[in-house]
Parts: C-alpha cells; structure tokens; sequence
C-alpha cells in the first residue's frame, strides 16, 4: 500500500536496505537445498550425455568447421537432442523450481511478517528473491559452461578461438535471461496464489502452453488473419511473417533464435528469406558477431523486457498484499 | 525521550464496507504494559499493523516513538520489536541462524551481533538448545526464540500479537515472567490477546475491543468498578437463620449488592475489600461463620458482564 493519499511524500532510506542480507540467505539456502542437487544432477547428466555425443561425432569432421567448438552446443546424435534443445527445456524447469513457493512459502511459514517487522521495505526482500535465483541459475550454468568447454577440450584437442569464447559467453547470457523469464513468472504467481502447489502448477501450465500449443496456435492465427486466397508470393509472404510474429510472443521461440544466431555465425535471417535478399550474399559464409548480436538484438531485449514487466507485477501485487496472517 | 510511546489519532482502517478498526485513540505510556482485549476479528491485528506501518491506515494518524511509522518506516521498525501470533521460523535453520539473518537485516555489524545474540538467547534461556535446528522446538521455546528475536534489536516498544496462544500453562507462566522481566528492564509492551485471565496478571492498563472499537480503557480495578458496579465480591459461609444473616449484610452501607448463591453461602458485592464488615454483619445476625473469601475482580467478569449488556442493547 505505498499509493499515498498526499502526493509528494517520501519514503525514508533506501528501498535496498538489506537487500544483500536477503540474497546471501536465500542462496544459501537454494545452494545447500536437495531441491537444488536434483536439478544440478538432471542438468549435468544432460550436458554431459549431449556434449559426450556431439563431440564424438564432431571428432571426425575436426578441421571442416571454423566454429567447431560452438557445434558442440548445437550438434545433435540421435536419438538425443543437441545440449540447446535440452536448455531450452531444462531451463525453464529449472527457474519454476526455484521459485514458485518463494513468497507464499514465507507466507506458510509465517515467517513473512516477522521479516517485514525488520527495518527493510517489501522491494529488498521480493528483489532479493529474484536476485538469489538468477545469481544460482547463473552459477549452474556457468559451471556447466565451463564443464563443456573442459570436455570439449578433451575430446577434441583443440582449443577454442576468442570468438568462440565471446560468442558462447553471449549464449551463456542470454540464457540466464531466458531463465530469468520463467523465474519472474513463478515469482508472479508465488506472490498470487497462497498455495505452492497452485503457484508451481499455474506456472508449469503456462510453460506447456508456450512449449508445446503455442508455435501451432500460432500457425492457426496466422492462416485465419492471412488466408491464402489466391496463392499470391504476397499471401503466402503475409501469413508466414504474421506467423513468425505470433510464435516470437513464446519465450522459447525468441530464445531459440537467439541460440541458433550465436552459436551458428552463418545464420543470418530467420523466417522466409526471397531471393532477392540472396543477392550478392555468399552462401555458407559466417557473419562477424557484431552482426549476429544485431541479428537477435530484438530478440535479446525482447526477453530482458518480458522478465522486467512480469518482475513489476509481481513487485506491484505484493505492494499491495495484506500480510496478515 | 517522549512520554507518549504510542498515540494514535481517530485511527481508521477500513476494508471495502468493512471497518476494521473505527476511530482509535490509544495512548500507551513509556514502560508500561498495554493489553489490547477482545474477541477475534475486533481489530486488534489491524491495529498493531498500522502501528508497524504494515499497513496504511485509511484515516486518522498513529505516532510511535514520535515517530509515523507510513513515513519512516525503517525507524520505526528498527526500534520496535514485533512478535507476531504463532510466530514462525525457518525450520531448517538452527536457532541462532535464524537470529543471525535478522541480525544482518538490521544492519548490525558482525561481532556486535554475535554479542547480541548469545546474550539475548542466554535472556530467553534457550542457550543450550540455540545450535538445534528450529523444526525441532517446541511451541514455547518458538515463542522465546521471538522474544530473543526482538530484544536483538535494543527495542524501546515491544509489539506481541496473542503471546500465549496455544501454549501450555507451564509455558505460559514462564513466558509471562519473561513478560514480566522486560518490563521490569524499562521495555514498554503492548500485548494483544483474547486470554483475559493471563494478560490479566501482567497488564498495566488495558483497552479492550469491539467492533473495531476502544469501548473500554484503564486499569483492570477501574473497569471492574465501571462495569460490575463494584469489583470486589466477599463470599461467606455461615450457619444459622438465613433470613436474618441476609437482612443483617444487606444493611450494610457500602454492599451494593446480596445474593444467597448456596444454602449457606452469602455473596456481598462492594466497591472495595468488605471482609471485616460482613464477618461482624453475621455474628450480629447470630450466624457462626465458617469462611471468608475475598474474590477480586476479574477480567473475565468485566468481559463477559460487559458483552452480555452489549448483546442485550442490540436485541432490545
């Protein structure tokens, strides 16, 4: 209940107080739960299995790549998908398990007024929360990251160039961003529903929704709205662009673009791409990063803008939620 | 230092239709114990949040250590300590990690804190079990560990929400006396609780709730003496004619009120302590008393005669 009756009114201190004091215990706790063990055991199988296999397959090729580091991440073996495939999967996971009982938990615990009665406001201890799990997801993906790389280097036997590095940490950022998103939405709905179970189930649903419904919604939208009527390029152009633009509203979708930009250096569209934008274009050719940067640039800030809003809502229900237990 | 520790207003909180809490004027005094009285749901809660700044009041303004907890929150809360009801801890974490948390979000530095909170586990006595972790306390060591909570900060006003709700008599003396303790350390307390008889032995003064408001306020003698007429009551036990034993304690000029509550028990109702007098009303009456028994005046009584009035006034 900050909306104050007389305007011009000023909170003292800093709305941080404490803040740090907040994410150092919930770290900690994240960092010593079994909950946290679970998730680092199915990641690390998963990275290992993929990476295990790509670089096994990436052995005989050795030399035919620039980018043969980066392959790693991308490469898929069948029957298992490549390592990007299983982080797109595996992080979102990730982020709703560490956060959808934050604040209801506290809540159930009846803990939360005794934390509020302490000289800090609401914001430190709902942005600490944040704070502490994007801090712990980027920690497990950092470890992997560097797990990756150890493994690359054995297995391949040839070190990784300085974009490659660049390009991969870029990846490893937008990741964390990507986690970021589902955790502010399992931060949402903790601060909603009083129940864990509510909040954890809410939060799964709408990732289903977006992992498996959404590109085929998506697809049926953009045929109701640009119908083929007389098979005209034009038509055919409209529906498929409408189409891009509804799959881009899935987090997964912009995430998997931003990958597939950064850790394939030739890819430099997506979408329908005409022949007249061919022209002049030397197939195959990798584009330098600056490029691929700006390639997914929308995409980037997309994500970080999405995990912002979802974080300002939740900031404004628990502003506003009675604490009384 | 202000004389007032808390003053309050016409404070207001109104939810949507309801009211919670209706024009309060509350005063507390620096070093005495306040207890808020009254059924669930009359406002207490609301109360002690808007005194903590947890939530805004709809109208009416609240000053605590000169302070307005809507304004300066972080003032506020830094010197007064607040134990919730059925207070909680994290299970998983031993006592003194739960101390330590709040201690960091006080912003106290290290050692000081350490210092601060071996002593006040040592106050609370729970030093032996404080590296144990809190799942597995019982209901009154929960309930001491929020009181060391509390006392880590130096607090000028401690706020208890239903302090003894739920524990056991044991537990319930001890944790008075440890109320008692506090107060005897200059601390002044403001207990909310709907357990007359206990906040009874250790309040100062107390305001007790309905509907969202103050109706009655003072010591514990002064309500009796408003609401029960007298607040003392002397029952005796005599043999002999009980007409004429009856007629002789009604004639006394103070007893305001006589009822036979037994065959030979006589209930004398006066504005003060009226022993002797009886004892001689019945041996003038020829009666042989067997006892006296003095009977002060209860918080239960003012309780429950007050509220049997209240529902009177609204069915009539």
């Amino acid at each position: 209940m900050t909306v104050s009756r007389e305007w011009g009114r000023v909170r003292e201190g800093s709305p941080w107080t404490g803040l740090w004091a907040v994410v150092a215990k919930e770290m900690a706790d994240y960092l010593t739960g079994v909950r946290m063990r679970i998730l680092e055991a199915i990641i690390v199988l998963t990275a290992f299995g993929t990476v295990f296999a790509a670089a096994e397959n990436l052995r005989n090729t050795v030399g035919q790549d620039r980018f043969l580091f980066l392959r790693l991440f991308t490469v898929n073996v069948d029957p298992l998908p490549a390592f990007v495939g299983f982080l797109a999967f595996l992080v979102p996971l990730i982020a709703i398990a560490l956060t959808f009982d934050s604040v209801n938990g506290e809540f159930n615990r009846r803990t939360l007024s005794r934390i509020l009665a302490q000289p800090i406001y609401r914001d430190a201890l709902l942005f600490g929360k944040f704070l502490a799990g994007l801090f712990t997801l980027a920690l497990v993906l950092t470890t992997i990251w560097l797990l990756i790389f150890g493994l690359g280097l054995v297995r391949l036997g040839l070190p990784p160039s300085t974009e490659e590095v660049v390009r991969s940490l870029w990846f490893l950022l937008a990741t964390v961003f990507y986690g970021g998103i589902w955790m502010a939405l399992a931060l949402l709905f903790s601060v909603r529903f009083r129940s864990p179970a509510t909040a954890a189930l809410a939060s799964i649903a709408v990732w289903l929704f977006f992992a498996v419904f959404w590109s085929m919604i998506a697809n049926v939208l953009a045929q109701l709205l640009f119908p083929l009527r007389y098979g005209l390029v034009q038509e055919v152009l409209a529906q498929s662009r409408a189409s891009l633009f509804f799959s881009r509203i899935s987090p997964i979708t912009l995430y998997t673009e931003i990958t597939l930009a950064l850790l394939r250096p030739t890819v430099r569209a997506f979408g329908l791409i005409l022949p007249t934008q061919l022209e002049g274009m030397i197939l195959g050719s990798p584009l330098p990063l600056g490029q691929s940067l700006l390639l997914i640039w929308p995409q980037l800030t997309g994500l970080i803008a999405a995990t912002v809003l979802l974080f300002a809502l939740s900031y404004v229900w628990f502003q506003r939620q009675e604490i009384r237990a | 230092m202000e004389e007032w520790v808390i003053q309050t207003q016409d404070l207001t909180k109104r939810y949507g239709d309801f009211t919670a809490v209706d024009r309060l004027n509350l005063q507390v005094m620096a070093g005495e114990v306040f207890g808020l009285l009254g059924p669930n749901g009359s406002g207490k809660t609301t109360t002690i949040l808007m005194l903590l700044g947890l939530t805004e009041p709809t109208e009416g303004s609240v000053r605590v250590l000169g302070l307005d907890p809507a304004r300066q929150p972080l003032s506020v809360k830094a010197q007064v300590g607040y134990i919730p009801d059925q207070v909680g801890f994290y299970d998983d974490l031993t006592g003194r990690e739960n101390l330590i948390y709040i201690a960091k979000l006080n912003g106290l530095p290290r050692a000081e804190a350490f210092r601060r909170i071996d002593e006040a586990l040592n106050r609370v006595g729970l030093d032996e079990v404080a590296d144990r972790p809190v799942g597995t306390y019982s209901r009154g060591m929960r309930q001491r560990l929020g009181v060391a909570e509390v006392l880590i900060k130096r607090p000028a006003l401690i706020i208890m929400d239903e302090p003894t709700l739920g524990l056991d008599p044991e537990a319930a003396r001890d944790f008075l006396g440890l109320i008692r303790n506090l107060k005897s350390q200059g601390i002044t307390l403001l207990l909310s609780s709907h357990l007359l008889h206990q906040v009874q032995t250790v309040c100062d003064r107390v305001g007790l709730f309905h509907r969202g408001r103050m109706v009655l306020e003072g010591t514990v003698e002064e309500l009796a003496r408003r609401v029960l007429g007298g607040g003392y009551r002397v029952h005796v036990e005599a043999q002999g004619d009980p007409q004429a034993i009856e007629q002789s304690l009604r004639q006394l000029p103070e007893a305001k009120r006589v009822t036979r509550s037994g065959p030979d028990i006589y209930t004398v109702e006066g504005a003060r302590d009226m022993r002797s007098e009886a004892a001689r009303a019945v041996v003038q009456a020829g009666g042989a008393l067997r006892s006296l028994r003095l009977e002060e005046p209860s918080l239960d009584d003012v309780y429950a005669h007050y509220f049997r009035e209240v529902e009177d006034d609204r069915q009539s």
